[in-house]
Formats: structure tokens, sequence, C-alpha cells
């Protein structure tokens, strides 16, 4: 027994600390769930896609713990007309949340979804498994076996006004895992916030099923507190004619891994996918990892990530685009750049290409450099001082992704956001 | 204004002397060239000025108004009133012309101890500038410079300079590229800011702009020093017989 027990991997130790929620429909898909994750493993340094990030403190049993500081950061979103859903250490807060509903919406909870007709039967886990070829993401698998809450909502409309899942830390050491769902009916459309850090450790998934010309508009905050940890899934399947937008800002944070996996399946799709990221210090690491699947014609995929790293943060992105046999016509444009403030910080960038169809624009581009010494001599001729002038081309760096964000309004909160960032973080 | 003595300023990277001994007065209120040839160091002189990383001075001294300008940034040298007109503009993508000059602007009014202006305030008189140099809104809002055209990038540079309201203005090669309508303009709008109060020193090739911006005093300078001072005259010498006879002359 002794023998046996020296031999459990970090895979079976990380099972057995955690209760699967039991019954229900989503029962079946969990224990699905569980034996593709020991079959996997979880991540490890080896792995191809973990190779510049360590997966060591998501892997481990118990969370790190992460201070709790007041934080004096003004929360976003606050001028927005919005439907909150509040989770505090990703236990849902029903006083601190609005009522759940909304003209062209039904939102639940996936702790309250017992009935065994459920719709989310057919969404829950199984975007996520699809996303496990040809890249395995344990973590991801992980989360659709234990996941002890989340929000599915089912569009059926063009809702009044977004969703805000508001995340708020309440303990040092809590380890939270939320699992949710989005169904997107034909010319149906929502747009999803989500911002805070979640707890001192989040494993996170977001499954969206765009059907025919449906609409789906993400801004996601990540931040706010340092110490914590993260790492989130998004799977995505989009239908003819239909639209997927998310943008990520990521400030603050000891370790995040932001992964998409975008499938386009239906013909004309278009899927846009950005991240703007500030990093400063050595214990800063953030990783976006995208895989999109062109398996339609004359669909379109964008990819633009920014990042300004300093004091020796670390800024990580990997992005696949595979277009395959038939996915005719598609147009693929990936970015990923990164402003380096000083040389102690590091940007690591594999972007990569397979092409099976031979009527295919793909175009990708990746650079990592200083502040550019002429601009910032010109702003500081003109009287603006070194920090200031530093910013400016700062912000201006990360604009081409905030540019992602289409809503004027949400985009000035961004903006707004990175401006308060900087001067609080003031070189 | 502003007084130059026995400037002399090498490159950084290589030992290589630019400037071997410039001495220049420029009273209030005045306007003068510095004409030459390539390679004289006249847009060396503008930069080490404006405060550009690059160069190390060697010796002698530059001052405005009694203060020394070569122990300050490049901002604070701004907010004392000194204004570098640009031969190249710089581009600079996301950041609009607007945001950039309301910036500038508030950033020197705050490193002189002045209130900001408010943006209602600002708006109005932007727009006044800008409409005399026939640069229209959306001008304004692009990105600083980014695809603007040669003329274009000039004007944006005039508009600069009559929002900040320097008190010493050098305007470097600004009639390179600028056809005959536009140097015009960019003449007329540096006409509109001569005044008692401010001077200029303009660094050009060409006598053409000096037939806008009438000079008071004109130099020569070749080889890293001012040569030969004259008035306008000199001027009309340079564009009829070249630099040959006056080089030959000084030598």
């Amino acid at each position: 027994m002794a023998e046996a027990a020296l031999k459990q991997t970090p895979t079976d130790m990380m099972i057995a600390s955690l209760q699967m929620p039991q019954g229900g429909w989503s029962e079946a898909a969990r224990k699905d769930a569980l034996s593709r994750v020991k079959t996997m493993g979880l991540p490890q340094r080896r792995d191809e896609y973990w190779k510049y990030t360590r997966p060591d403190t998501l892997v481990q049993v118990l969370a790190a713990p992460a201070a709790l500081r007041a934080s004096d950061e003004t929360p976003l979103f606050d001028q927005i007309d919005r439907l909150k859903i509040v989770f505090v250490d990703g236990v849902f807060d029903a006083a601190a949340s609005d009522d759940l509903t909304l003209e062209g919406i039904t939102i639940e909870r996936l702790a309250d979804a017992t009935s065994d007709l459920h719709w989310a039967r057919d969404l829950y886990g199984v975007l996520e498994t699809r996303g496990q070829t040809p890249v395995a993401r344990p973590l991801a698998a992980l989360n659709t076996a234990f996941a002890q809450d989340g929000i599915l909502i089912h569009v059926t409309g063009k809702p009044s006004k977004p969703v805000n899942i508001i995340y708020r830390r309440g303990s040092e050491t809590a380890d939270a895992m939320l699992h949710h769902c989005i169904k997107i009916d034909a010319g149906a459309e929502m747009t999803l916030l989500e911002n805070g850090p979640v707890a001192a450790r989040y494993n996170g998934v977001l499954e969206v099923e765009i059907a025919e010309k449906a609409a789906f508009h993400h801004v996601r905050a990540q931040g706010r507190d340092h110490e914590q940890r993260a790492a989130t899934h998004i799977f995505t399947r989009l239908g003819t004619e239909s639209t997927f937008k998310s943008f990520t800002l990521t400030a603050n944070g000891m370790m995040t891994r932001n992964d998409c996996v975008i499938e386009l399946t239906g013909d004309d799709a278009a899927a846009h996918v950005a991240g703007a990221c500030v990093g400063d210090g050595a214990d800063f690491h953030h990783d976006d990892t995208v895989f999109i699947t062109h398996d339609a014609v004359n669909c379109e995929s964008r990819q633009v990530f920014k990042k300004v790293l300093r004091n020796g943060a670390t800024g990580v992105f990997q992005g696949k685009i595979l277009v395959k046999a038939g996915a005719q016509k598609t147009d693929g444009y990936q970015i990923s750049q990164s402003l380096l403030l000083d040389e102690d910080s590091q940007f690591l960038a594999k972007p990569e290409l397979e092409i099976y169809a031979d009527d295919v624009a793909c175009s990708h581009g990746s650079t990592s450099g200083a502040i550019y010494e002429d601009a910032l001599f010109y702003l500081r001729s003109r009287g603006v001082p070194h920090g200031p002038a530093t910013d400016l081309l700062t912000l201006a760096f990360l604009a081409e992704a905030v540019m992602e964000v289409e809503d004027e309004a949400l985009r000035e909160e961004i903006t707004g956001r990175l401006g308060a960032w900087l001067e609080r973080h003031a070189s | 204004m502003l007084s130059i003595k026995g400037l002399k300023v090498k490159l950084e990277d290589e030992d290589k002397q630019i400037l071997k001994g410039v001495d220049l007065e420029i009273e209030a209120g005045k306007v003068h060239a510095i004409m030459g040839p390539n390679g004289s160091g006249k847009s060396t002189l503008s930069y080490v000025l404006s405060g550009k990383d690059g160069y190390v001075v060697t010796g002698g001294s530059a001052s405005l108004e009694g203060v020394d300008l070569l122990d300050m940034e490049p901002e604070e040298r701004a907010a004392a009133g000194l204004f570098l007109a640009f031969q190249y503009p710089v581009e600079i993508p996301g950041v609009g012309n607007m945001t950039f000059l309301r910036t500038a602007v508030n950033a020197q009014r705050k490193a002189r101890g002045e209130d900001e202006m408010s943006a209602a305030e600002f708006l109005k008189v932007v727009r006044a500038r800008a409409k005399d140099l026939q640069i229209d809104a959306e001008m304004l809002k692009r990105p600083v410079n980014v695809g603007f055209s040669g003329g274009e990038k000039k004007r944006n540079e005039i508009l600069q300079m009559a929002m900040l309201e320097p008190k010493m203005c050098i305007l470097d090669e600004t009639d390179s590229g600028l056809d005959v309508d536009a140097m015009k303009l960019v003449a007329d709008g540096v006409n509109a800011l001569r005044s008692e109060g401010r001077s200029f020193l303009v660094i050009t090739h060409y006598q053409r702009l000096l037939d806008h911006i009438k000079p008071d005093v004109v130099h020569i300078m070749a080889d890293g020093r001012i040569i030969k001072t004259g008035g306008p005259e000199l001027a009309l010498e340079v564009e009829n017989n070249g630099y040959a006879d006056i080089l030959a002359e000084v030598a």
C-alpha cells in the first residue's frame, strides 16, 4: 500500500482532492471528462504547449495563498447598463447579483439546473471534448468534471443589455472552478462582460455555441489582484454567417494562462480574438494560447495580441491557424507583439500555420521591441515629460488590440483602466 | 533671446566633430536664417539645442533668455519656450493628434505652474488655429502625422507651434518637400506668429522660403561654423552664385 501511495501522480492527487457534484443531467459528461483527465494527465513541463509556462502552480493540490489587499482600481463597467451576476471566491452571491431575468435570454446557474432534459446537456463538455484534439487541454477536462457552479445562458433574441459576470475575492486560499455555457440561437446575439479576480486560483471554462447569423461579443478584464493565478479556456463553434468577438485585458495576476479554441464550421463566419496585457515584475507571467480551426468556406479569423512587459515580466503567445482541406477562401490574420520596457523582460512567441486548402490568405507576424526613441523625443520636444510620454506611447502600442472592442463605451472603460494602471505603475 | 557661444559638438557613437565653434546671438523679435551646404551642421545645431540624444557637447554654451539650455531635459527646454519644427516630423500610430496637442499644451502649462486649459477652451483655440492653416477636423482626429502628406506634416508642425506659443522657434528645413502653395501656407502661419517677444531661427537650403519669411539676419554655415553673416541680400547671393564664392572668400 505504501508503495502504491508513493507512485501517486499529481493527476491522481488532484482528482482525489476534488469532489464531483452528483446526479442530474451533467453527471454523464462529468464522468466522461474525468476519464479524459485520467488518460491525458494534468499538464507537465515537457508537454509541447507548456514549454514556456510552468504548470506547477496550476496542478498542485492546494492553491498557493494570494494576499487580499484593498485595490485602488475603480470598478470596471460601472457606467454600463448591464445585468450583474456576482461570484465571490467562485461562489454565487445572490444578494449582490441582479434578478437573472432579461428579455430574449434565459439565465440559470449550473448548480441549479437539474432537469434531465436541459438544453445544456448538448453543450456542457461537448465543445471542450472537441477542443482536446489535436492538442490536449487537461485542465479544461478537469473543470468539466469538477466545476462547482457556473452560468448557463440560452440566447433566443437580442437582449437590451450585456450580462456582466463580476468576480470578487473573499479569502486568501480559495480555489475556484466555474464552467459557463452559452447557446446562441440563429439570428440572436449577446454581449458578455467578465471582470475581477476570481479566487486565489481559478480554473475557468466558457463554452459558446453560435448558430447561424448569431453573434457573440465578449469583453473580459482579468486582474486587480496581483497574487492570483488563473487558467481559463474558451471553446467556441461558429455556424454559418455567425460572429465571435472576444477581447481580454490582463493587468496584474501572477500566472495567467488563457486558451481560446475556435472552430469555424459554417461558411462565411468571422472569429476575432484579441488581448492587451500589461505586466510589471518578475513574478508576472501571462500566456495566450489560441487554436483556430477553419473547417468551412470563406471564413475570417483574426488574432491581435499586444503585451507590455517590464521589470522582468514574461509574456507568451502560442497561436495556431489550422485550415482544413476544403476550407477555401479562408482569410486568417494573426499578429502578436510585445513592448519590452527593459532588458529583463521577455516575450516568447510561437505562431503556427497549418494549411491544407489551396485558395487561402493567411498572414502572421510577431515582433518585440523597445519604445520608439524618435517618437519619445518628438513628444518630449513638445514638453511632455519622459514618464507621461512613455505612457502615451505604451497606450498607443496597445491601441490596436483595444480597437478590437467594437463598442465605444466598453472600449473607453478598457482604455481608462489601462491608463490608470500606467499611472499607478509610473516608472 | 538665444545666445550660442563657441558651441562644439561631436557624435556620441563615433569620433566625429560636427560643430566646431558656433557663435550666434538672436535678439527678441528677430528672424535669423541659416543657410549652408549639406553636412555643414545645420540640423545638428537644431537637434543639440532641443536636446536630442546622440550628441556630446565638447565646448561652448547655449542659453535661452540667460538660462543654460544644455543642462535641461528636452521637455524642460520646451517649457522654457524653445520649439523645433522638425525636418522629418515623426509618425506616432495610436496617438490622436488632438490628444497629442492637448497633452503637450497642458504639460508645458503645468511645468510653468499655470492652470491646464479646459477641454472646451482648448477645442475652441485649436479649431481657430487649425482653420488658419487649412487643417481640417479629420486631420486633427487622425494619429499624429500618420498618413499625412509632406505638406500636411509641415502644417501640423506649425499648428503645434501656434498652440504652444514658444518664445524661440527653430524651423529645420520646413520648406523641404513642399510645393509652392504649401510653402506659402506654412510661411503665412509663421508670419502670423511673428511678434516682438518671439524669435525665429529658419534653417533652409533655398532662398525661396525667405521670400515669404523675411529674415533680419542671414548666416552661412559651413563645416561646423558660421562663416559669414549679413542681411537678406546674402541669401540672394547664395541663390544666384551658390556657396562656392563665399567658401572661397572665407578660405
